[in-house]
């Protein structure tokens, strides 16, 4: 199988502050990575890292074919291909819900507004929300504008798909709508990593389960393996928090 | 004491030019205040030094001398440098670049309110730092300012009659003629701040109702 992404001995600092140790991680296209650890463990900086969100220090990173440096060209090339889903869904307040699908359609894959409507229009009936096209995001609820976010991010038809903790900042009833999109996304083939402590989420779709700790990936494995028999302390210590509570 | 306000009355097209070239100094003021407010954030956000330091120079001057003494300077500065302009025209350059330090100020305080994760969204989408500034961050962020601006405007209208300095062609140059010439200071001055007054308030229900239609959009 092809490689996604593909990251080599990534060191990232901020300041003093070592956030990302010699990562390495390989993703195959299709593959579906779900990363979990406690917080400040550099799971969201290292996806932040992948689409350049984040400099590194030293290590390699390419992305669909294309090798990031800090030039302009890797960098827009790589966003291209690469969708992006945040905790806090980032729509844009002052744009309808079609106006932030088609903005970077437009823009950078430079489609007509026929175009760009058309496929916005396709993506928010795949999230099931295409009628609330015309509405403001301020009048949608926390689940909706997520479902929009993910349709914004599919609009430019993306080889993989970053979720930085989706449903996070959501209140519980609304925390499945966003994942049976996600779920459905993946059933299609689309390559992601989610940073997510959904383990549900993780035991239905995820080909691998990462966990991270002090900025390194501390063990890694199938989800029944990972979740059944995990190998590190840290990993049962982590386990043992989240799970109690579900 | 008896008021007579019929030499008031008798000049009611002077003050209306006067109220006119008084309206067309705040406007194009404001105008060349918003260029230049807008151009100076963009020359901040690009974080190089030497530029940065100059726009905050500028503004720092600018905020902390007296706007008469900035208008007399490019009175007779703008000669030196081989350019002439009219009193008014003068003004307007002198009230763009008063209202342009605030402007800058003001403007960049709305910028940094707006959250990062836009920002951030933007980039992830493949849009660069200069459209992700114009369509994304500009909009929201004047929304967020637009009542500072308002009375930064309404202030720089009323700033206006100190124009009358330099001769510049506006409502309280017109009321000093006037006085000048029938002795009446009470009448004439009364019947200004009314003007003033009445000016101000329309202005402010103006902007409001600009307001209104451009940022229409719900806000959470």
């Amino acid at each position: 199988m092809a490689s996604m992404i593909e990251m080599q001995h990534i060191e990232k600092y901020y300041g003093a502050f070592h956030a990302l140790k010699n990562i390495n991680l390989t993703v195959a296209k299709g593959e579906k990575i779900v990363l979990c650890g406690p917080s400040g463990s550099g799971k969201s900086t290292l996806i932040r890292c992948i689409n350049h969100l984040e400099t590194i220090k030293s290590g390699e990173i390419v992305v669909a074919g294309h090798r990031l440096n800090d030039s302009q060209k890797a960098v827009d090339a790589v966003r291209r291909e690469v969708g992006m889903v945040f905790q806090q869904f980032n729509l844009f307040p002052h744009k309808t819900v079609l106006e932030n699908c088609i903005l970077a359609p437009m823009r950078v894959r430079k489609l007509s507004r026929s175009e760009a409507e058309a496929t916005a229009r396709k993506y928010l009936e795949r999230v099931r929300i295409g009628d609330q096209a015309e509405k403001y995001p301020a009048q949608l609820s926390g689940g909706q504008q997520q479902r929009v976010a993910i349709a914004r991010a599919l609009c430019m038809e993306p080889k993989a798909m970053l979720f930085d903790e989706p449903t996070s900042a959501l209140d519980p009833e609304m925390v499945k709508e966003v994942l049976d999109t996600m779920v459905s996304l993946a059933r299609d083939g689309m390559t992601m990593i989610c940073v997510t402590h959904e383990m549900g989420f993780a035991r239905q779709v995820a080909d691998r389960v990462i966990f991270m700790a002090d900025g390194q990936i501390v063990e890694e494995n199938d989800p029944e393996s990972f979740f059944s028999a995990p190998k590190h302390e840290r990993t049962r210590a982590f386990l043992g928090e989240i799970l109690a509570h579900h | 004491m008896t008021l007579d306000f019929s030499v008031v009355t008798d000049a009611w097209q002077s003050l209306l030019f006067g109220t006119l070239g008084t309206l067309f100094l705040a406007f194009s003021g404001m105008i060349i205040a918003m260029v230049i407010g807008i151009a100076g954030v963009v020359i901040l956000r690009m974080q190089m030094w030497l530029p940065s330091l100059l726009v905050t120079a500028f503004v720092e001057v600018v905020r902390n001398t007296p706007f008469l003494v900035q208008i007399f300077f490019v009175f007779f500065a703008l000669p030196l440098a081989g350019i002439r302009l009219n009193p008014t025209m003068t003004a307007v350059i002198a009230l763009g670049v008063n209202g342009g330090a605030y402007a800058i100020e003001i403007i960049r305080g709305g910028v940094e309110s707006i959250p990062k994760g836009q920002t951030e969204a933007g980039l992830a989408l493949g849009l660069h730092k200069h459209e992700v500034f114009r369509l994304i961050v500009l909009t929201p962020a004047l929304r967020a300012i637009y009542p500072s601006l308002s009375s930064q405007f309404i202030l720089l209208t009323l700033t206006t009659a100190i124009c009358t300095s330099i001769s510049a062609y506006e409502l309280t140059s017109v009321g000093q003629r006037i006085e000048a010439e029938t002795f009446r200071s009470f009448e004439v001055y009364f019947t200004l701040t009314g003007i003033y007054l009445v000016i101000s308030l329309v202005t402010m229900w103006c902007l409001a109702a600009i307001g209104r239609w451009a940022f229409s959009y719900p806000q959470r």
